[in-house]
């Protein structure tokens, strides 16, 4: 009994839990085309992980988070194009609609299989970096960043379309065949492809974890709780926020990337407005601020959406706005806060007293 | 220890001047008292220092210019103030309050680990302070003085060596006044400490000097008895009841 | 030389709808801080109300006169419904507002569509806003849409009918004192709810009105509110929050670079320059360009 005592201890078991949930359990139960859909939600859930750590801990609503996952997911699927187009190839929609005769300069690294593969997370992290830091550093917060970061997402969804020609416009970079030397349309490999993201999944809560437990995850809480107050003790709070902001970013590129081979596609559609925000609800569902809530409320979002969505789909869109509406106006932390009031609860009546709550509880 | 030098200060709002040319010495050690009536750019003064507002002259900690530099800045060239209504971080403990207030120098490596145990200064903080027993609980349940206590506390971690506190007693009962007046004492003995403050017998309590703003100037400087005997001091400010009490001030000065 | 004209004059009509549009969201959020990302959907109202009233009355002219005060008062009373609802539950929490009001905007937009169906419809423009004003003649004429002028005109009228209103009547007073000091306010026998929920009503009202306006420039369609807020939004965003003229200034000043860039690149390249602007100008005046100075830092 005393081993699962401790926060630590306990997150280990929650961890060994999960991983037979994703590697053992899930694979067996699942037929191969549920198990391809749950890898679109994992997907999903790691951008949650992000969201978790700039808005659930830092405040920093990012309703963008769409560019990062499109900045990684187009790094991917440009290589993946090239790779299916062969050597001296052009990539199948270039041939439609293009009258280029060569691969546009900007299209050349990316047949380079591991600048592709360090792109889709470098990428992403360097445009949060340089935009990061000219909106932090001029102070420019709440609800002007939240529109700042959701009218980015808008721009880049109009520019990609804008681009037919070396984008693929509206439809996106599609009928992707092969990933990096394995085909796509083999089930075996599509498995490969589900572990793969599980796994990362799994690395990217674990490396959260560590920074919400970390003294740099308390001092994103006194900089999302008092920014000023930060600032007279002597930190810069545009660097505590730039740090969560790039790494939230990046975990959406890598998210992106690993979508592409899941799903087969990228595309504008995907990364706009609207997904951008779908990005957050899950997190805000189950719970802004702690790390289990944000993935399972992202995983369950994203599956009650196929679920209705296919058979409802006026009823699905009715649902999410009940979603948005119940979940942030009367229960702002979340189902993970509904948890927390159980166990405050328990606590409270066996010690008699209450008990307090610290505030790396989450995870 | 270093010493407050400020030369020709103003600051001015839209057309309003709240701080109007301010030369101002504080000694290195000493318990400077800030009094003057509401308005008279007393807590304007201290952002100036802190660089929250913008102004115009001179502000010189240990010889080095603070105007212009950005308020994180200053506050690592060893400047640290309390504000008006306590600020501390509501949702995270006492302990960690204190540890990021000790933090700033922190290398990066250090900032991606866990806490291991309580750092030596923010233990010795947490004595000074009397919040040893609280350490773990959430600083948002703190008693209100607790909460100055706690900010305090902070500076004190942060290792400033000029604290500007805004009104610290506000609100505190005679005991917890006289033990924060022992405490600024205390401190004072190795920092320099200014503090703003209306509580008139706080004020001849601890006060080393005292400098009376009125208006956005300087009016008066001196010690306690010094002031209270200005003329000038009476009329704008003390009025009649200071004046009659000001032998009983002297006696207790002598 | 006439390009030049043409094309300001065209950001000019671009910038009015702007106007047209962000007008309500500097009451309501540049005022009273309230994030509504369902404004774009009371616009939709305002739009969809024209088209109903069309079918009912023969003349497109009257039926868009009538449309005018309809609109204001269907859309303000969706407002002030929307606000007793929810939005005064959140006062203190403007971006949990963002996003309960997100989902307001999902379930309204779909509303429209089973009510009205997914497919845009159109209303028919009255015949004396179907023509073109020739402002210069010759080999290279310089012409402007009758509807343009009439936009341009509507969004001054409703400029100036809000800004005296704000500054001449007992409730524009009531406004702007909740604005600058709620708890004063409040003390001093002002009901704040009552102002909160009034400006709200105006606020979402002015969308309405936008809403009749934009029928004569495209389609009716559930997702017309969504193409438009984020591009409102900016406006106050850029403008400082409440500040009127900063509102009107920057509307047709991001309407005449839009247009300019539009023209001498594409749409879409358009669009991202000035958001790529935006942040500049950000760096420079990040609470925008005018703002309501004020002490109380902490």
């Amino acid at each position: 009994m005393n081993l699962l005592k401790g926060p630590s201890a306990r997150a280990a078991a929650g961890f060994a839990g999960s991983a037979v949930v994703l590697f053992a359990l899930a694979p067996l139960v699942l037929s191969d085309f549920r198990l391809g859909l749950l890898a679109k939600y994992l997907c999903i859930a790691m951008v949650a992980v992000g969201v978790c750590l700039a808005w659930g801990r830092g405040g920093l609503l990012t309703l963008g988070q769409g560019v990062f996952f499109g900045l990684g997911g187009y790094a991917m699927a440009m290589h993946l194009k090239i790779a299916d187009a062969g050597p001296g190839n052009l990539p199948d929609f270039m041939q439609l609609y293009g009258t280029a005769t060569e691969l546009p300069w900007w299209w050349q690294p990316f047949a380079n299989p591991l600048f592709a593969l360090a792109a889709t997370v470098l990428l992403p992290m360097a445009v949060a970096a340089v935009l990061g830091s000219f909106i932090f550093r001029r102070r420019v917060k709440g609800a002007y960043f939240a529109i700042l970061s959701q009218a980015l997402a808008a721009a880049f969804a109009i520019w990609l379309i804008g681009q037919q020609a070396t984008t693929g416009g509206t439809n996106g970079l599609t009928d992707i065949q092969g990933f990096f030397g394995y085909a796509l349309d083999d089930p075996v490999n599509q498995r490969m492809v589900y572990f793969v993201i599980a796994a990362a999944l799994l690395l990217l809560i674990a490396l959260a974890r560590q920074l919400i437990h970390s003294r740099y995850g308390e001092l994103l809480v006194a900089v999302r709780d008092s920014e000023e107050r930060v600032r007279f003790l002597g930190y810069d709070p545009a660097n505590v926020k730039l740090v969560a902001y790039v790494v939230a970013a990046g975990m959406a590129g890598l998210a992106g990337a690993l979508f592409v081979p899941a799903v087969g596609i990228i595309s504008p559609a995907l990364i706009g407005i609207v997904p951008s925000i779908e990005f957050v609800i899950g997190a805000a569902v189950g719970g802004r601020a702690s790390l289990v809530g944000a993935v399972l409320g992202a995983v369950a979002v994203a599956w009650a959406k196929t679920a209705l969505s296919e058979e409802f789909p006026a009823a699905w869109t009715y649902f999410q706005g009940l979603l948005f509406i119940v979940a942030l106006a009367f229960l702002p932390g979340g189902l993970a806060s509904l948890a927390g009031i159980v166990r405050r609860r328990r606590a409270t009546a066996e010690e008699k007293k209450a008990a307090v709550i610290p505030v790396g509880e989450a995870a | 220890m270093s010493g407050l030098e400020i030369r020709r200060l103003r600051v001015s709002f839209d057309g309003f001047t709240a701080v109007d040319g301010v030369d101002l010495d504080v000694r290195p050690g000493d318990l400077r008292f800030l009094i003057g009536p509401n308005g008279a750019g007393k807590t304007t003064l201290v952002d100036a220092v802190t660089g929250l507002v913008r102004a115009e002259g001179s502000v010189r900690f240990g010889g080095e210019e603070l105007l212009g530099r950005s308020v994180h800045r200053i506050a690592r060239s060893g400047i640290g103030r309390t504000f008006q209504t306590a600020t501390v971080f509501e949702e995270l403990t006492v302990l960690q309050n204190l540890d990021i207030a000790a933090g700033a120098g922190r290398s990066l490596w250090t900032m991606l680990r866990r806490r291991k145990d309580v750092p030596e200064p923010v233990a010795r903080a947490l004595e000074t302070v009397g919040l040893t027993e609280l350490a773990d609980s959430p600083a948002g349940t703190l008693a209100h003085g607790q909460k100055q206590w706690l900010e305090i506390g902070m500076l004190l971690v942060q290792d400033v060596r000029l604290l500007l506190l805004d009104e610290p007693v506000a609100g505190m009962s005679h005991d917890e006044r006289q033990a924060t007046g022992e405490l600024l004492q205390r401190i004072s003995a190795e920092r320099t400490v200014v503090v703003i403050e209306h509580d008139m017998d706080f004020m001849r309590s601890f006060a080393r000097s005292v400098s009376v703003l009125h208006a956005g100037k300087v009016l008066s400087e001196g010690t306690v008895a010094e002031v209270q005997a200005d003329p000038k001091v009476q009329e704008v400010y003390l009025g009649h009841a200071a004046a009659e009490t000001t032998a009983d001030v002297a006696v207790q000065e002598a | 030389m006439t390009v030049v004209l043409g094309q300001t004059f065209t950001g000019i009509s671009i910038g009015a709808v702007l106007l047209l549009i962000a007008l309500g969201l500097s009451l309501t959020f540049g005022q009273m801080n309230v994030i509504n990302m369902a404004h774009g959907e009371f616009i939709m109202a305002g739009a969809y109300t024209t088209y109903v009233l069309q079918k009912s009355i023969a003349s497109a002219g009257i039926s868009l006169l009538v449309a005018l005060p309809v609109a204001f008062l269907v859309s303000g009373a969706l407002g002030a419904l929307l606000e007793w609802l929810l939005i005064r539950r959140l006062y203190l929490r403007p971006l949990d507002t963002l996003l309960v009001t997100w989902g307001v905007s999902l379930m309204l937009q779909q509303l429209a569509r089973d009510i009205f169906g997914a497919p845009n419809v159109q209303t028919r423009a009255p015949d004396v806003l179907t023509g073109n004003i020739t402002l210069i003649g010759g080999d290279d004429p310089l012409t402007v849409a009758n509807s343009r002028l009439f936009i341009l005109g509507l969004a001054v009228a409703a400029v100036v009918a809000l800004s005296l209103t704000l500054r001449l009547t007992p409730l524009g007073r009531r406004i702007r004192a909740v604005v600058q000091n709620r708890d004063l306010a409040e003390v001093s026998g002002i009901s704040t709810s009552t102002v909160d929920r009034t400006a709200f009503f105006i606020g979402s009202g002015l969308a309405g009105v936008a809403g009749v306006a934009l029928t004569l420039v495209g389609p009716i369609g559930p997702t017309m509110g969504t193409n438009v807020i984020i591009d409102a939004f900016l406006v106050i965003v850029v403008g400082g929050i409440g500040q009127l003229k900063g509102t009107v200034i920057v509307a047709f000043v991001l309407g005449v670079l839009q247009s300019v860039l539009e023209y001498s690149t594409t749409v879409s390249v358009a669009k991202v320059l000035v958001l790529v602007g935006i942040v500049a100008f950000l760096q420079w005046r990040p609470q925008g360009l005018y703002t309501l100075r004020t002490r109380s830092l902490v």
